[in-house]
């Protein structure tokens, strides 16, 4: 048992920190505050195969392995966890299209999502449906030569830049995911504002009206969308979200750190008080513990292990939940300054609640978390 | 477990973790059963293919590929090229 990285890993971490340094940190306050990502940080993502990184070589990407995608999507949300969002949501599509496209499909779509021609997002959240997603109302029926699709999508991420969704739909009753175009006549994608977490995140609510897709559009088999398709997205969406909410963590850690050493109280600086260092502590401690759970579950990921599911979930659980922890402690640290746009530790509360609410929230993960552990008694 | 090939013991051993007080037969429905959840979809899938080194298609989606040990085992072995199970 050997728990530390290799060099190419720590060389990965080293890129990856330095990329987040130069293109992401300075400007994720003023991201949180238009709301809205530039072009340029996106083309940069493109630039470095940041995006689809997962996809295997034979089908156009870089193939990179759980690890240092877990590594890559650390150091991003360190930096913004908005331009995570933007990883986690168009790799989740990748994802499910590797898992459970067809030959043509693959074909199609995966080397355009490896090279961030064509941005995907999640179709799958809607006005009556958030954690029941079996519950999804959008309807596709059968039309003969494709599909019409009648329903509404809710904070679809990124879903305003997205060209490709998949949705979860009802066919005949029975949840069927497909992968529609932005073009596809009766599709309509509206921005969706006032959200005050991952803020720049370009949420969208998408309108099908009568919306006409192709027949190849059926990701995987009727009445398979939401067990596996939507599963397999969504398990790789806890994974990245777990490791963003350790980027999180890192991230208030980081401000922490600074600013109990130069702000002085009591004559002396914040560091050198106990109840100070006592929430430092519980910071550091958290941060590697879910950082380790992160990379256990990474690596049965890695090994195809059905017993990846469970750790991805338990990951996402802890991740999420310390990221809330740790962010809460953040800004009590920095007093009034933690409630002020002068500091970042503002939008890390913001953030990490939202890792507790997305791919799975907190609640959905205490419940189902215990019956994964039963299977193993 | 007898009668019961190789394959088809692997399979009731991986699903007893799940079915932990029912002695899983060759032929019995766990769809009519009702043992399956949506835990139990992608760990299914996931345990054939790492189990058996095979890649499950979406081709392969069809309840009647899973709806038994032996039907599992009939999957393995179409995709394998193994014999047919007994």
């Amino acid at each position: 048992m050997k728990l530390e990285l290799t060099a190419a890993q720590r060389a990965a971490r080293a890129e990856f920190r330095a990329f987040a340094a130069a293109e992401i940190l300075p400007h994720a306050g003023r991201w949180d505050r238009e709301a809205a990502l530039p072009r340029t940080v996106i083309d940069a993502l493109r630039e470095r195969r940041y995006l689809g990184s997962n996809v295997p070589v034979e089908h156009g990407g870089v193939g990179r392995d759980m690890i240092d995608y877990g590594l890559l999507t650390e150091e991003i949300a360190r930096g913004c966890s908005s331009v995570r969002s933007l990883l986690t949501v168009h790799d989740m599509v990748a994802h499910a299209v590797l898992r459970w496209g067809s030959p043509a499909q693959r074909q199609r779509w995966l080397p355009a999502l490896a090279r961030g021609e064509v941005l995907a997002a999640l179709a799958l959240s809607e006005p009556n449906a958030g954690s029941d997603a079996k519950s999804v109302e959008t309807i596709a029926v059968d039309a003969g030569d494709g599909w019409v699709l009648d329903g509404r999508k809710k904070w679809t991420t990124f879903g305003q830049l997205a060209g490709l969704f998949l949705v979860l739909a009802q066919c005949d009753g029975q949840p069927t995911a497909f992968l529609v175009e932005r073009e596809s006549p009766g599709l309509a994608v509206r921005p969706l504002q006032g959200v005050w977490g991952t803020r720049a995140s370009m949420l969208a609510e998408l309108t099908f009206a009568g919306c006409r897709v192709p027949r190849e559009s059926l990701l995987g088999r009727i009445g398979f969308g939401l067990s596996h398709v939507v599963a397999a997205a969504l398990e790789h969406g806890r994974y990245s979200v777990a490791w963003g909410a350790v980027g999180i963590g890192q991230a208030c850690l980081d401000a922490c750190r600074r600013y109990t050493a130069e702000r002085r109280q009591f004559g002396v600086p914040l560091a050198d008080h106990q109840l100070i260092r006592r929430m430092l502590t519980d910071m550091i401690v958290d941060v590697r513990a879910a950082r380790l759970l992160c990379l256990r579950a990474g690596w049965l990921r890695d090994q195809r292990d059905p017993g990846a599911f469970m750790e991805t979930m338990a990951a996402k659980y802890f991740a999420s939940t310390m990221a809330v922890r740790a962010a809460n402690d953040a800004v009590q640290i920095h007093g009034a300054n933690g409630v002020s746009d002068d500091y970042p530790v503002g939008r890390y509360l913001r953030d990490a609640k939202v890792t507790e609410i997305i791919e799975g929230s907190t609640q959905i993960q205490q419940i189902t978390l215990p019956l994964f552990d039963f299977q193993e008694l | 477990m007898d009668g019961m090939d190789a394959t088809q013991i692997k399979i009731k051993e991986f699903l007893s973790r799940f079915f932990k007080s029912h002695d899983l037969q060759p032929d019995e429905d766990i769809f009519a059963l009702g043992f399956v959840n949506s835990l139990l979809a992608m760990q299914l899938v996931a345990f054939v293919e790492k189990e058996f080194g095979i890649q499950v298609e979406d081709a392969d989606l069809d309840l009647d590929n899973f709806r038994s040990i032996r039907a599992i085992s009939s999957l393995v072995a179409r995709k394998t090229g193994a014999p047919a199970p007994a």
